[in-house]
């Protein structure tokens, strides 16, 4: 009983954060802040693939959850580096 | 005993979840992007760190245990990266206002605050 309301709590939360979420990268006045928003984005993805691995035990989205967090970084890093180079373009 | 783990894994699912909404949130409420930042930095490192507990507390294997250091580690590692990147590009595009103190500005010390 107590695990069903669990699951249902679990199931909300994640989905209420993902469309929060999703709201600020459509939103976000700069695109440094769709940037942050699809970071927190990817970040709930990795949530959600622990979450649903310790809820049915088993551990095929393990290694997936390991290459998003290897990988994940660079998106944000190639947007900042992206607007650098536009503004000092824009400068001269 | 194994309901109990079993419980108090999906416990921690559950704290982790609510970290997400509140980071959400915080990307909804807040300002500028030093501030969402802040907010968006707090499930990138203990959301997924009580989430790779109840996996482990879960399915309660050491492989499972020592496959999962690693993705806390390099997430720990570099989600800092990137938010010291987003950091810094936008206070060089200008995006942040109401600094106390500005260490980064050519003469540091407190800016003019207008009355």
């Amino acid at each position: 009983m107590i695990d069903t309301v669990l699951l249902a709590a679990i199931l909300i939360a994640f989905a209420v954060a993902a469309a929060l979420t999703i709201v600020r990268i459509v939103v976000g006045p700069s695109i440094l802040d769709r940037a942050v928003a699809s970071d927190v984005l990817l970040t709930e993805v990795l949530c959600v693939l622990g979450a649903e691995a310790a809820i049915n035990q088993h551990v095929r989205t393990i290694p997936i959850m390991l290459i998003i967090a290897a990988v994940g970084v660079f998106g944000s890093i190639a947007v900042a580096r992206f607007v650098a180079r536009r503004d000092q373009q824009g400068d001269r | 005993m194994e309901e109990i783990l079993d419980t108090a894994s999906l416990v921690l699912v559950l704290l982790g979840a609510l970290l997400c909404i509140t980071a959400a949130i915080g990307l909804l409420r807040f300002r500028d992007v030093p501030q969402r930042l802040h907010a968006a930095t707090k499930p990138q490192v203990l959301g997924l760190l009580l989430i790779a507990i109840a996996v482990a507390l879960s399915l309660r294997s050491w492989t499972v245990v020592f496959s999962l250091v690693p993705v806390v580690l390099i997430q720990m590692a570099t989600a800092p990266l990137s938010a010291h990147m987003i950091g810094r590009q936008a206070y060089r595009n200008g995006d942040v206002q109401g600094l106390v103190l500005d260490e980064l500005a050519e003469e540091p010390g407190h800016p003019e605050i207008g009355p």
